[in-house]
């Protein structure tokens, strides 16, 4: 029994941990995708993509442990999912 | 998921502990390797001591032409050689090119350095120099290329993550800064990685989000793969990047010689001025359809981006010039420099160097307080907990062990016998070996006669570093003086200073030895006071 409280009590631990990395690297991933929908020339929009990429993955991983619930974590990360995967979209 | 653990600073406390603590050894190295790196050019130098100082400064044109004849007797089949001409930093050009025989070792790549002022090949000692410390900085050793710059990448975001949530953790960030209390434990440790983070600040933020754009290519190349599907487009953006990106790689078939590369290096400095060129490229040499590109230098402008002219190789006629970038690639060529540091005079570089050794020491303290924090809270100091004794000891070898195996490094440039087959990978494994046996004396010792013992360790090294020079060498320090070598001169006292630094650091670590146990009640009842007031 008290393993099983152990377990669920770092769940929580667990869904941040993955909700960062996931949320890192794939919200900036989407962001640099979603910047070739930029009115710029193609090799242009992919550098600018790259270049804002680290700011997103970093913003992504302070939001993930600035809120105070991993759910209000997922929460937000997948809003912002849902506003740059249309313009990821569009622009591929 | 019900766990609310605090507020936010004490959130963003718990990640910056956690982002900074485990790659935390790795951007130790990175860091350290890194600034040194600043002065790669000048540590090569010191560790060819066959090649003479360059006194005066040569006439590039000259320099180029000599150089580029002689890579047409060297390698008459080369598909391109590039040219990297001296500068204030250098005594050799070095060149690196590949022959049409793609099967042959290496893929057909070769390179060597050369005598500017002969354009023949440089017999020195096998020894990849201070480039050693620049490629591990991002990719190490004993491991891929890629995988050692994924590492360096990951490691830099952590950092990145570090530095922002360090920041928001931090309510006083300036009133702390001119905080310093001496000898006080924990609360010393604590002011010292704050002064050195907060009067760094920005340098480490710039460092670290321009250390991951120089690699942003690999880390985030899914825009790239979406937008540009062809072959011509990929060239776009290759043309934005790197003067290599413009180069053609089919031969006509007629074979001609190449024109006067020193003709096409005087028009590029009639455009730039005077020593401005930074490298020569060549494309199929020999062919008629040989492309000539002579780039611009780092010096004098603070970006990355291509500038080059681009010549017919046969007659030397000036086909393009290729002098800006779109917006976002001028964004990134100007990141990219200021990472480098390489655009300034040599103040600027001292500047970086000195910034860039604040940002090592803002990783050390912050390791370092992990333990301090948590050996008060410890049940039983003497024997701590698996993970503690894991972090300390880790500890001991990746901050003064790195500076024992680094100096190592440089020894064994002087003592081993050349020529010697693999001289060059030998050195590295000797700074590996020595890396490799301070963890062990870390794990074997206790840790604070470990953390003594080897920075003084360190500091008998490195200050012994300039006699075994002035032994081994016909350029000890006093004739470097005399004859205004400050390359030599320069890395000799350097070792000296770092030399003191690390006996300061040995000294003060031993006399804590002594008084802690006396001290250590008040100091734990000050933190528990520090923490309740939180």
């Amino acid at each position: 029994m008290n393993f099983v409280y152990r377990i669920v009590g770092v769940l929580p631990l667990i869904s941040r941990i993955v909700a960062a990395i996931v949320g890192g690297y794939g919200l900036a991933t989407l962001a640099s995708v979603a910047a070739l929908a930029l009115p710029i020339a193609k090799p242009q929009a992919v550098l600018t993509g790259q270049l804002a990429s680290f700011a997103v993955c970093a913003g992504a991983v302070i939001w993930v442990y600035a809120v105070r619930r991993a759910r209000t974590a997922w929460l937000g990360l997948v809003l912002i999912a849902a506003v740059l995967a249309p313009l990821a979209w569009v622009a591929s | 998921m019900r766990h609310v653990e605090g507020g936010i600073r004490q959130r963003m406390a718990g990640l910056h502990t956690w982002t900074g603590l485990l790659l935390g050894w790795v951007l130790y190295a990175m860091f350290l390797t890194g600034t040194v790196s600043y002065f790669k050019d000048e540590l090569s130098q010191w560790m060819r001591p066959e090649l003479p100082a360059l006194t005066q400064r040569l006439d590039e044109a000259t320099t180029a032409q000599r150089v580029a004849d002689e890579l047409g007797r060297l390698v008459p089949d080369a598909s391109m050689w590039s040219i990297k001409l001296p500068d204030a930093h250098s005594n050799s050009v070095y060149a690196f090119w590949r022959s049409t025989d793609r099967q042959a070792p290496r893929g057909g790549f070769g390179e060597g350095i050369f005598d500017p002022q002969t354009g023949s090949r440089f017999a020195a000692r096998g020894t990849l120099g201070g480039d050693f410390f620049y490629r591990f900085h991002f990719q190490f050793y004993y491991m891929s290329p890629l995988w050692g710059r994924w590492l360096a990448g990951i490691a830099a975001m952590f950092m990145l993550i570090a530095i922002i949530a360090g920041v928001i953790t931090h309510k006083k960030i300036f009133t702390d800064f001119f905080t310093f209390r001496w000898g006080k434990g924990q609360r010393s440790w604590l002011d010292a990685h704050n002064a050195l983070s907060v009067f760094g600040l920005p340098f480490h933020l710039m460092i670290t989000y321009t250390g991951l754009v120089t690699l942003m290519a690999l880390y985030m190349p899914w825009g790239e793969h979406t937008a540009l599907k062809t072959a011509a487009e990929r060239q776009q953006l290759a043309v934005e990047l790197s003067p290599f990106g413009a180069l053609p790689s089919k031969r006509s078939g007629q074979t001609a010689p190449l024109g006067s590369i020193a003709d096409m290096v005087r028009q590029a400095e009639a455009r730039w001025g005077e020593g401005m060129v930074g490298r020569v490229n060549a494309a199929l040499p020999g062919d008629a359809g040989a492309r000539v590109v002579v780039t611009r230098g780092d010096a004098g402008r603070v970006s990355m981006s291509p500038s080059y002219l681009e010549f017919d190789g046969t007659n030397g006629r000036l086909l393009a010039v290729h002098d800006h970038v779109g917006a976002a690639a001028e964004t990134r060529g100007v990141l990219y420099a200021l990472h480098l540091g390489r655009f300034g005079d040599i103040e600027t570089r001292w500047l970086y160097f000195l910034v860039s050794f604040m940002g090592t020491a803002m990783v050390g303290t912050g390791l370092v307080m992990w333990t301090v924090k948590r050996r008060q809270k410890l049940a039983d100091t003497e024997r701590p907990h698996f993970g503690f004794r894991v972090v300390e000891r880790l500890n001991i070898a990746s901050i003064a062990g790195l500076s024992v195996a680094m100096t190592s490094f440089l020894w064994a440039n002087r003592l081993l016998p050349h020529p010697m087959q693999s001289r060059a990978e030998w050195e590295i494994h000797v700074f590996f070996i020595v890396w490799g046996l301070t963890l062990l004396y870390a794990l074997l010792r206790p840790a604070r006669a470990a953390w003594v013992e080897l920075l003084a360790a360190a500091a008998v090294l490195l200050a012994l570093l300039p006699v075994l020079n002035a032994l081994t060498t016909s350029r000890p320090l006093w004739h470097s003086v005399a004859v205004g070598d400050w390359v030599f001169a320069g890395v000799d006292l350097m070792c000296w200073a770092l030399a003191a630094l690390h006996g300061v650091l040995a000294f003060r670590t031993a006399r804590r030895g002594r008084v802690t146990p006396a001290g250590k009640p008040r100091d734990f009842v000050a933190i528990a006071s520090a923490e309740r007031a939180r």
